[in-house]
């Protein structure tokens, strides 16, 4: 007689499959936890470098301030920034920045927007694909070569035009006009991105209603792009203020309460590149100051970069 | 009475209205002309510059110097030698010898037994250990200690042509006893050459090795790091606050004006990890150079992280647009995270990684600003021997000659442009062949 001997198991098929599942999804890997704990780190970096920008830059500052020699509202009222006499007021730096910046954005606005809207509701493909690439290169110039242009180009043209006793050889026009150009490239790609963002439709409908080309551009797709060609003027405002060699080479070493803008006068980020490349020792009035300029400038780049993310974010927001 | 013009009036307005559009039209165009324009003037403006007839004036006439009618160039070592002795003091002769021999077996303004004491000693000079100076050797010296050339006077490359005979005729009248030739401010020599206080001997080959030894140590840095970063934020982030903060938090750095990075440099890598930077802790510190954490290391690392926000963004950018269908194949098949995002996600990726890292990079070797902070070098003649050395950059070499006031730093400033505008071009001509190879394959 034949016997059957019955296999019996503690697992049926059935739970087998689970605890096959189970083993795999609990499986410990330590090299897949060690690899995302080092990526996660990298991503920290950025973290740690936010930190280390305001925590030195604000230790040096109240070091600063908790000095004798100067006191917040003498910093933010006086008109005077004379660190061998002990005056510190931030307005002749303030006031130079300003002046370079609205010059350079006086340039930059027209002739950036007006760009855009050419290469896109004018230009064929062919065209497009020859400018383009050219403002490409106009971006990727490093600043020391444009401060290069902006002193021996710029500065003799302006003297040239107004006259060698009205225009003194280093003044903050030729710095500001060169800041212009370079951030030029900046201020058309952006806008440029926010025209194409318009929807086709609305191109078609105005045109449909006899439209000139022109009155469609200026009138229904300029306007529906504004949010984000305000976005692209406040983020080159950023760079303007934050641009630092063409200023320190082209607008003059010295601060000056000035709003003459063919006098030289001395940027935020021109006084810190003259003072940190001389003879600096630590711990001074001095290295101290150059570290409250660079807190103020990164706060004003910051606000103004969060702006013009705000309003692109709003942007984004009517037209999906 | 229509509200709307009918007839000639409906005529005209359509022509003012097509009027109008073809001049807004020339408006919008020479807008983007001049930009155009402006590329063109500064090109213009930096080649104008580096070429032209200069004025030479000669101390001692190299004709006078020449023996029995044989040029200065063709003289043997002795006759060089017998010139330079002849005009230079013992004092500088002796000076020059202890840096390197004249002759290997004599020597002609030291004492022999002296010198061999010297050698014997406990520091002996450099010149015991060098071969001796060759011909050609001597023949720069007796150029530079003897002839000694000085320019007095450049023009420019459009007066050089444009005017030439005007300016030949004035350059006779103010310096009759110069030379005029015309010169080119780039050459081999300039590439090869390292710094100088004269502008006609002056070169970029310092300023070229640290340029190539901040970006290695740049790239070695950031690339990692960014490529590391932008995997975690496409891959692994979760929707989450932290997440969101780091995101919003590397959008807001690539913002950052460039010269607080260099603050950042300055506090960090100078002074608090001095130690590590300057090569103390690891006992590499370097002798001859007394940098004080003002080094190729802090520089670099600078650098990096001034461009790591691009790089992350760039990557995150690439890495998104790799089809998500392959991803699930991947991990369908059985494969963990980590080998999905390696064998697949990566190379696929690659090409615009590494695309936004090059042109991360060319903007990092253009940088100044951050660099002047940090602390590089103003003047150093020495070759950079390691992360640990003392630094100069072109661009800094740039932004030095730049500020000078004699107008012959102009002209070596615009040659330093040229060879820095090439280096550039080099890189994203590089950066676009890399994208079109590697495209044309994955696809």
């Amino acid at each position: 007689m034949e016997s059957y001997v019955l296999i019996t198991s503690d697992v049926t098929p059935a739970t087998s499959a689970d605890s096959v599942a189970n083993s795999l999804a609990k499986r410990h890997r330590p090299g897949e936890t060690l690899i995302q704990g080092f990526l996660f780190l990298c991503g920290g970096i950025s973290i740690l470098t936010t930190i280390g920008i305001v925590y030195e830059l604000g230790k040096e500052a109240l070091l600063f301030f908790r000095t004798d020699s100067v006191t917040l509202t003498e910093f933010f009222t006086s008109t005077k920034w004379q660190p061998a006499i002990g005056n510190f007021g931030i307005w002749p730096l303030v006031t130079a920045t300003l002046m370079t910046s609205s010059i350079a954005m006086l340039v930059a606005l027209p002739l950036g927007l007006a760009t855009a809207v050419y290469l896109s509701e004018y230009a064929s493909e062919k065209v497009r694909s020859i400018l383009k690439p050219i403002l490409e290169v106009l971006a990727g110039i490093p600043t020391v070569v444009y401060g290069y242009f902006a002193l021996t180009f710029m500065t003799p043209l302006l003297r040239g035009i107004f006259g060698d006793g009205t225009v003194q050889i280093f003044n903050t026009a030729s710095a500001g006009i060169v800041v212009g150009i370079l951030i030029i490239p900046l201020v058309s790609s952006m806008s440029e991105d926010a025209l194409h963002a318009v929807p086709r439709s609305l191109r078609e409908a105005a045109s449909g209603l006899g439209a000139t080309k022109l009155e469609t551009a200026l009138k229904v797709v300029v306007p529906a792009a504004l949010s984000g060609i305000a976005a692209a003027f406040v983020v080159a405002i950023s760079r303007a203020v934050g641009e630092t060699m063409i200023v320190a080479i082209a607008a003059g070493a010295g601060p000056k309460f000035t709003l003459n803008p063919f006098e030289s006068a001395e940027t935020m980020t021109g006084h810190i590149v003259r003072i940190s490349g001389g003879d600096l020792s630590y711990d001074s009035v001095d290295y101290n100051s150059i570290f409250v300029i660079g807190l103020l400038l990164f706060f004003m780049t910051l606000i103004l970069n969060m702006l013009s993310r705000r309003i692109v974010a709003r942007f984004q927001e009517v037209y999906e | 009475m229509s509200l709307y013009p009918e007839g000639d009036a409906l005529l005209d307005q359509i022509g003012g209205r097509r009027r109008r559009g073809a001049i807004w039209r020339m408006l919008f165009l020479s807008a983007t002309i001049i930009a155009i324009l402006v590329l063109i003037a500064l090109l213009y403006n930096v080649v104008n510059s580096a070429f032209g007839l200069t004025a030479v004036e000669n101390k001692v006439d190299p004709a006078a110097l020449a023996v029995d009618g044989v040029p200065l160039e063709a003289l043997s070592k002795e006759q060089l030698t017998t010139i330079l002795a002849a005009h230079i003091s013992t004092g500088l002769g002796r000076r020059l010898e202890r840096e390197q021999l004249f002759f290997e077996t004599s020597t002609v303004f030291e004492d022999p037994a002296l010198f061999n004491d010297l050698c014997a000693s406990v520091e002996p000079p450099a010149a015991c250990a060098l071969p001796a100076r060759s011909q050609e050797d001597i023949y720069q010296l007796v150029l530079e200690r003897v002839v000694e050339p000085n320019v007095v006077q450049t023009w420019s490359l459009a007066d050089s042509i444009l005017h030439r005979a005007a300016v030949l005729t004035q350059a006779q009248q103010e310096f009759p006893d110069a030379e005029i030739s015309f010169r080119s401010w780039l050459t081999l020599a300039f590439i090869t050459t390292p710094q100088s206080s004269e502008p006609e001997l002056a070169g970029v080959r310092t300023a070229i090795l640290g340029s190539l030894w901040v970006i290695a140590i740049t790239i070695t840095f950031s690339f990692p790091v960014g490529v590391g970063a932008a995997i975690y934020l496409e891959e692994y982030a979760q929707e989450n606050q932290l997440n969101h903060l780091i995101q919003t938090n590397i959008n807001n750095l690539a913002g950052v004006p460039s010269i607080v990075y260099g603050m950042l440099g300055l506090a960090i890598f100078v002074r608090v990890l001095e130690g590590f930077t300057s090569g103390a802790t690891l006992g590499l510190i370097d002798d001859s150079t007394t940098a004080n954490g003002r080094t190729i290391l802090s520089a670099g690392l600078t650098l990096g992280l001034l461009i790591l926000p691009i790089i992350i963004i760039n990557a995150q950018e690439a890495i998104r647009a790799v089809p998500s269908s392959l991803k699930q194949a991947s991990l369908g098949l059985g494969a963990t995270k980590w080998q999905t995002i390696w064998h697949h996600v990566l190379p696929n990726a690659l090409p615009g990684i590494l695309t936004g890292a090059i042109l991360s990079v060319s903007r990092a070797i253009g940088e100044t600003a951050p660099l002047v902070v940090v602390g590089a070098s103003t003047f150093i003649t020495v070759d950079p021997s390691g992360p640990f050395s003392k630094f100069t950059v072109l661009p800094i070499q740039i932004y030095q000659w730049t500020s000078r006031p004699q107008a012959e730093f102009r002209n070596i400033a615009a040659a330093a442009i040229l060879v820095l505008l090439v280096l550039l071009l080099t890189l994203n001509a590089t950066a676009v062949y890399l994208r079109n190879k590697y495209s044309t394959k994955m696809v």
